[in-house]
């Protein structure tokens, strides 16, 4: 699968590109399900792709649609690899990567918006420029969408207008997105008509 | 009003730090407080030179608390335009001046979980100012200072016995040289990099810390150029109906002003972007000295920056 | 700690409400100073800035930050909206500085134009800030986060009319991450937060292609100390309403609905955003003041200069920008009921009432 192409949108709908390796001291790179893919073409492009394994570390997790392609990644040889059961989990791993890491380390995104945003979020927080962060899509489109009423946030949304997880709500999904809470944000679709609810369309897969 | 407002003070200082810098201290005419700065900040000094009006960048380099006054200094340089001798050999105490609010193109990325400066000689000015503020409210700092020689390392060994370890000072001339590939190899994720000197040192600065693997938007530099000297040269106005000459020691913005064109400025030095022109028409070659337009503008040649950009060549007209 | 206040209604400062049973209106003095956005007869967007300096004598231009009569319980209000949703005042860690900058820029802007009723004492960083108005008496260490019972921002927007955003200066454009936004025209800090320039903005329609952020910010990274600046911005509210937060827009979307012609004239507001932006000095960020002013249609019909153009205004509204402001809905409705006090007589150019 190669990347995905997203009709045009608004200023904060973010976007993405292809993985590039570039010069670093180490190589983070966080996937999740079809993202392997585009960790696979990385190191394909790679000058000295042996150099790179070696200062080489990967976090996976299987995509939102059940795409596991944990085997590709192991294949790849990095010096560092761990599949984490989930996002969360894999989180959690990244955090204590973070911890130890230096200046001159490169970091690359791949795969589904949900894990891209969420690890772009927390490698922000290290003081790191999130606009230095390589970031590529692969895989589902399915949004984590923030309920701007009740704050909730429903992950792996598919259609719009959705139902909130949480206050139970319906709500429209819109393109305006949020770095720092790594989510689209749902507004409430019949606060003026209360009721009328128009039927949900796939928009997302 | 180009330039935005000012500052009318009174210098009560002068002082010489060593055989090319010295220092002024210029405090409120009306005896009241400056405004607080950010650390990085300059200032533009307005110079009456024996008719001739210059418009300098100072960085700001007292602490940004202390209201009671400001302080620059200045390097003499005995090739340029005139500004830095006319602050030597004529500005003394009591002279009244006047000084634009201090702008800050050079700031503190105040996110950053550890700033490291990099400085070259005079390039220490604004990191005096951000090891104060730093040093009040607790930022994590490590100043790395090179000079030719211990006797024009100015404030080295003031600014050692403030913040001891944090302050690494090389000095050129006794072999000492700034161990830059080690210092960037082991800095913290969320580091910020700074760097201001002379421009070799940026360069080799820049080419370094991408090699490196640093992030572009971890990188700083203050970017001032002196406008420097040419060949004079002639340009149409378009907008005002004026045609001007550009004297050898002046710059394009120097020209526009002494003819009565208000023409929008901020740093004077080729950064800040806000005195770009578009260009009507030119035959000839425009010589881009700023650090604003991206290469693909300069090629294109319908933009200039009159602040620091020459002319060579039969007629420029530009939108002014 | 908390902040201990003790409202103080009398002849000048109304008790009012903004919610449940909606009291708030002008005075007829009011509604003489009410800020009407429109120097002409038609809108579209402009980057329509202009020096904030001192205006015409009893106009909402004349001071700096502007007090008026609904002062004592719009702050009430932004109390009642902070204890429900304390998630309308944040601030990012690298943001206290700003937060300083503005407390002392509020605190000695209010000092020296309203003595009568605020004064600020200073011994070195020791301050003293009194707030008769609210019954505050503060004795504190300036720069000294301890010594308040908020975070700067807080503490001083809690005691200041309007909204408040505070852009961090970086990478060439500006980062909305602090605010205090309880009068919002339905935008959320909670989602904004940490934002650039042309992200929070992203929403508006028509105007990024017409360039307006483009020279907006080109103009705001210019911004000087000491050389603040101010410009319009306006919307439609349903019923006095200060805080139409995204977040509680099932409790007030309805209303949209309820308008007919009997009820238009009190239940429909001009609401005008006088919005001021001052560049701080410690830490170079840019304080953005959104200083929100609810006018009733039977209020501002009274000065027939306005009441014409408005329908016009009205009438003739780029559909776009109707369904961005919320009240593509309502806008026939709103025009009609305004053509009763159109008489199709020319109109003199500028916003003031008399002229």
């Amino acid at each position: 699968m190669t990347k995905t192409d997203f009709p045009p949108s608004i200023r904060s709908r973010p976007v993405y590109g292809e993985l590039e390796p570039r010069a670093g001291s180490f190589h983070l790179i966080v996937a999740d399900g079809e993202g392997a893919e585009a960790v696979a073409d990385l190191f394909a492009k790679a000058a000295d792709a042996p150099a790179m394994r070696l200062k080489s570390h990967i976090l996976y997790t299987a995509g939102p649609n059940g795409t596991d392609q944990w085997d590709r990644i192991e294949a790849l040889g990095a010096a560092q690899a761990q599949k984490a059961a989930s996002i969360p989990t894999l989180l959690f791993r990244l955090a204590r990567v973070l911890q130890d890491m230096q200046m001159g380390s490169q970091i690359y995104l791949a795969g589904t918006e949900g894990l891209i945003g969420q690890a772009e979020r927390d490698i922000m927080a290290f003081g790191f420029p999130h606009a230095d962060i390589q970031k590529e899509h692969r895989g589902s489109t399915v949004r984590r969408v923030q309920c701007v009423h009740c704050k909730g946030i429903t992950e792996n949304v598919r259609t719009d207008p959705f139902q909130c997880s949480h206050c139970g709500l319906h709500l429209f999904v819109r393109d305006h997105y949020s770095r720092r809470l790594a989510a689209f944000q749902g507004v409430n679709i019949d606060a003026e008509d209360r009721g009328q609810i128009p039927p949900a369309v796939e928009r997302f897969r | 009003m180009s330039g935005g407002a000012k500052l009318d003070v009174r210098v009560a200082e002068v002082v010489k730090v060593n055989d090319l810098i010295t220092r002024f201290r210029f405090v409120a005419r009306d005896g009241g407080l400056l405004p607080a700065f950010s650390g990085g900040a300059h200032t533009v000094v307005e110079m009456d030179d024996h008719g001739t009006r210059r418009l300098n960048p100072y960085s700001l380099m007292s602490d940004p608390e202390d209201r009671t006054g400001y302080e620059i200094s200045v390097r003499r340089d005995d090739a340029g335009r005139g500004g830095s001798l006319f602050m030597h050999r004529h500005v003394r105490p009591d002279m009244d001046m006047v000084l634009s609010h201090p702008v800050n193109l050079f700031p503190l990325d105040n996110r950053a979980r550890k700033h490291l400066f990099i400085a070259g000689g005079i390039g220490i000015t604004p990191f005096i100012a951000m090891m104060h503020q730093l040093a009040r409210f607790g930022g994590r700092f490590e100043l790395h200072y090179a000079a030719r020689n211990p006797a024009l390392c100015a404030y080295g060994d003031r600014l050692k016995a403030a913040h001891g370890d944090r302050v690494h000072l090389y000095h050129d001339e006794l072999g000492e040289v700034l161990p830059l590939a080690a210092l960037l190899a082991r800095q913290p994720l969320g580091t910020h990099l700074y760097c201001c000197g002379p421009k070799g040192m940026l360069n080799w600065v820049r080419g370094t810390a991408a090699a490196a693997g640093w992030p572009d938007h971890a990188v700083h530099f203050e970017e001032f150029t002196a406008p420097g000297t040419g060949a004079p040269f002639t340009v149409d106005l378009a907008s005002s109906g004026k045609t001007i000459t550009v004297g050898a020691t002046q710059s394009l913005l120097e020209a526009m002003e002494a003819a009565g064109v208000d023409a929008p400025y901020l740093c004077r030095g080729g950064a800040c972007g806000q005195c770009e022109t578009d260009v009507i028409r030119c035959d000839g070659k425009i010589d881009h000295r700023d650090h604003w337009l991206s290469p693909e503008d300069m090629a294109a040649g319908r933009k200039i920056m009159p602040c620091v950009s020459r002319f060579e060549g039969r007629a420029l007209v530009i939108d002014r | 700690m908390s902040l201990d206040v003790a409202y103080a209604f009398d002849e000048f400062f109304r008790d009012e409400t903004f919610v449940d049973d909606f009291t708030y209106r002008n005075s007829p003095a009011g509604i003489r100073r009410f800020p009407f956005p429109f120097d002409r007869d038609d809108y579209m967007y402009s980057v329509n800035m202009e020096p904030h300096v001192p205006g015409r004598k009893g106009s909402v231009f004349e001071k700096t930050f502007d007090v008026d009569e609904h002062y004592v319980s719009e702050m009430r209000d932004r109390a009642r909206v902070l204890a429900k949703d304390p998630l309308r005042c944040q601030s990012l860690p690298h943001m206290t500085l700003a937060g300083w900058d503005l407390l002392e820029l509020i605190m000695e802007s209010k000092a020296r134009e309203y003595p009568q009723w605020f004064s600020l004492e200073k011994n070195g960083n020791r301050w003293r800030w009194i707030n008769r108005p609210l019954g505050i008496d503060q004795s504190f260490t300036f720069l000294d986060e301890t010594t308040l019972p908020y975070g700067p921002m807080e503490y001083i927007t809690r005691q200041t009319q309007g909204d408040f955003t505070l852009q961090d200066e970086r990478e060439g454009t500006l980062w909305v991450d602090a605010g205090m936004v309880t009068t919002q025209a339905d935008w959320s800090l909670d989602f904004d937060i940490g934002m650039n320039f042309h992200e929070w903005h992203a929403p508006v329609p028509l105007a990024h292609e017409k360039g307006i952020f483009d020279r907006a910010l080109k103009f705001l990274l210019k911004l000087q100390h000491g050389a603040p600046v101010r410009r319009f911005n306006w919307t439609m509210t349903v019923n006095p309403l200060l805080d139409t937060a995204p977040e509680t827009y099932p409790e007030w979307g309805y209303m949209r609905t309820t308008l007919n012609q009997e009820n238009m004239g009190h239940m429909m507001h001009l609401r005008v955003e006088l919005q001021a932006l001052f560049r701080l000095p410690r830490s170079n960020a840019i304080a953005f003041s959104i200083r929100a002013y609810l006018g009733k249609f039977e209020e501002l019909v009274t000065v027939p200069k306005w009441g014409r153009r408005l329908h016009r205004v009205v009438r003739d509204i780029h559909p776009d920008l109707a369904a961005y402001k919320g009240f593509l809905r309502n806008r026939d409705a709103m025009a009609e009921w305004l053509s009763r006090y159109d008489d199709g007589a020319p109109t003199s150019p500028g916003w003031w009432p008399e002229d």
